[in-house]
């Protein structure tokens, strides 16, 4: 691998002091120069070399790997299964992004707590969270494939619509909703643009890149962990880690954005 | 899209529908039009599926009056309803009791460039930011500014500095609904995310004359 903890420390300092110089986005700026660094490297691809080796490794208080983990192309099928989920799986009769799937699969199969699983499920730079390590390995096994999120049953139908309800609820002492920030187009908070989650077009530009890795964090961050920080930005309270409101969330966006190829994770500001 | 070859009064007639129905046909389901069911259910979702942190309680999830409308109606309310609801925003606006509505303009731009404020990670008992800028361009020096909101470059100059114009100013700042229902902009005032205080530094930073905003 090119890229090294310094050239990113270097790359995010030299960014960050462009910040007020110029009325162009100097995140884009900045995320570009350093994408050229990089050249086709990521450094999400360290945790996906983590996440293989977690997935294929015995674990937990039944000491079996993952690898006979049903994303819902059938046990072990990890090609491709990211780019048909959010979706119903029949044997916990609910709707599950990919993210809760995988802990499901560490709690039934592995035997791991939920209450270990919800102990940590964000990492941070210096100490990563085993769960980001799965996602990015798994969703990287659907990178160039459309996305074909199904609505067909019931329960996936019901799910976009709790989503587009709880994405459109103002509430709070500011009165924010995700449409307040995420409804229009070509809005922007200071000089970060928003996309426009309500339109097929620009959700399908935000939700191919995700997970990501975040070049002013210098981690990948899933999309459970991007919805618990718009909540925080809301003023609300904090949303439930794998809840049936963040599934909801998650289901409305993938759902609006169908169809386009995915590309994650990508970098992002 | 399909394309096909007709009339030009056909492809008009067409071009007009499509319009119509992108609005809400069921690929491009953007139109949101929500039943008191879907409403009664994301309610439920939130009360379900929330913990309290730091600041930011449960309470924060019981919707006021003003809310329930503008979910009601995705935030756009018949001018019926928005008039009621405006009236009452408005009956509860407390102006401040000396009279003296501008206050220090550069205190103003102080508060509105910061962001701080009411996140569950926002330490307490430090005073908010007005978060001004994530949404409207004030003085011309600072480039960062987002656009959810119009800009308010030159607001001073273009309004004048009349007593009506403080009044207005200080009254949108401390409750925005009491003029536009659902508007996006937060009601600073109402909510005690701003002071008394705070909400005069601002209304200086619009209105006096020798503010950058109306330079
Ligand atoms: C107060 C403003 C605000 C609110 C409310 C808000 N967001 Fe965001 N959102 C942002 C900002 C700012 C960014 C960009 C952050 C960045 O670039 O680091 C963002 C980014 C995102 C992204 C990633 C977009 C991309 O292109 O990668 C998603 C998805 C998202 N928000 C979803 C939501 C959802 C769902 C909600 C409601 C639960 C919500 N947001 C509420 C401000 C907000
Ligand atoms: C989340 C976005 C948001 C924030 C934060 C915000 N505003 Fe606004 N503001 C708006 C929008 C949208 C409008 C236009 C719609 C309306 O008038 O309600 C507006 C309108 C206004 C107006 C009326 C402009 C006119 O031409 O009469 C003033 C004055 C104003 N804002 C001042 C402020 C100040 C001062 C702050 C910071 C304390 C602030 N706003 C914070 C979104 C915002």
């Amino acid at each position: 691998m090119k890229f090294s903890i310094v050239a990113i420390a270097a790359l995010a300092a030299a960014w960050a002091g462009t910040a007020l110089a110029q009325a162009k986005d100097p995140t884009i700026a900045g995320i570009e120069k350093y994408r050229e660094m990089l050249g086709d490297d990521n450094p999400a691809e360290l945790y996906e070399a983590r996440g293989e080796q977690a997935w294929k490794k015995k674990a937990g208080p039944k000491n079996v790997s993952l690898e006979n983990c049903d994303l819902g192309l059938g046990p072990g099928v990890v090609k491709g299964a990211y780019a048909q989920t959010p979706r119903y799986f029949a044997d916990v009769d609910r709707v599950m992004d990919m993210e809760t799937r995988i802990n499901w699969c560490r709690m039934t199969q592995q035997g791991i707590s939920e209450a270990d699983i919800r102990k940590r499920p964000f990492g941070s730079a210096d100490k990563p969270s085993e769960i980001e390590d799965l996602l990015t390995y798994v969703v990287t096994a659907s990178k160039g494939m459309t996305m074909n999120v199904p609505s067909n049953h019931p329960k996936e139908r019901a799910a976009y619509e709790l989503g587009q309800a709880v994405f459109h609820m103002r509430a709070g002492p500011y009165d924010f909703s995700c449409a307040t920030c995420h409804g229009e187009d070509n809005l922007r908070i200071r000089l970060q643009e928003l996309p426009n989650l309500t339109k097929s077009e620009d959700a399908k530009r935000a939700y191919i890149g995700w997970p990501a890795y975040r070049v002013s964090t210098s981690r990948v961050h899933t999309m459970q962990w991007r919805i618990n920080d718009c909540f925080r930005q809301q003023r609300l309270p904090e949303p439930r880690y794998m809840s049936e409101a963040v599934n909801a969330l998650i289901t409305y966006m993938a759902q609006t954005g169908n169809g386009a190829e995915y590309k994650g994770p990508a970098l992002k500001r | 899209m399909t394309t096909y070859t007709k009339s030009p009064l056909t492809v008009a007639l067409a071009l007009g529908l499509t319009t119509v129905l992108l609005g809400g046909c069921a690929t491009d389901r953007s139109a949101y039009n929500p039943s008191p069911d879907v409403i009664k259910n994301a309610m439920a979702a939130f009360k379900r599926d929330f913990d309290a942190k730091g600041s930011a309680s449960l309470d924060r999830l019981n919707t006021d009056k003003l809310q329930d409308i503008c979910n009601a109606t995705n935030s756009k309310p018949s001018p019926d309803m928005a008039a009621v609801v405006e009236r009452e925003q408005m009956a509860a606006i407390k102006l401040p009791a000396d009279g003296n509505l501008l206050g220090d303009w550069k205190a103003g731009e102080k508060l509105a460039q910061s962001g701080r404020g009411m996140t569950w990670s926002d330490k307490t008992g430090i005073p908010n930011g007005g978060n001004c800028y994530n949404c409207h361009q004030l003085s011309p020096q600072e480039l960062s500014y987002g656009t959810i909101g119009p800009s308010l470059l030159h607001f001073g100059k273009i309004r004048g500095n009349s007593p009506e114009i403080q009044k207005y100013t200080y009254s949108k700042i401390y409750n925005a609904k009491a003029y536009n229902a659902c508007s996006a902009m937060p009601r600073f005032g109402h909510s005690s995310a701003l002071t008394e205080a705070q909400i005069k530094d601002l209304v200086a930073l619009l209105l006096d004359p020798q503010s950058p905003v109306n330079k």
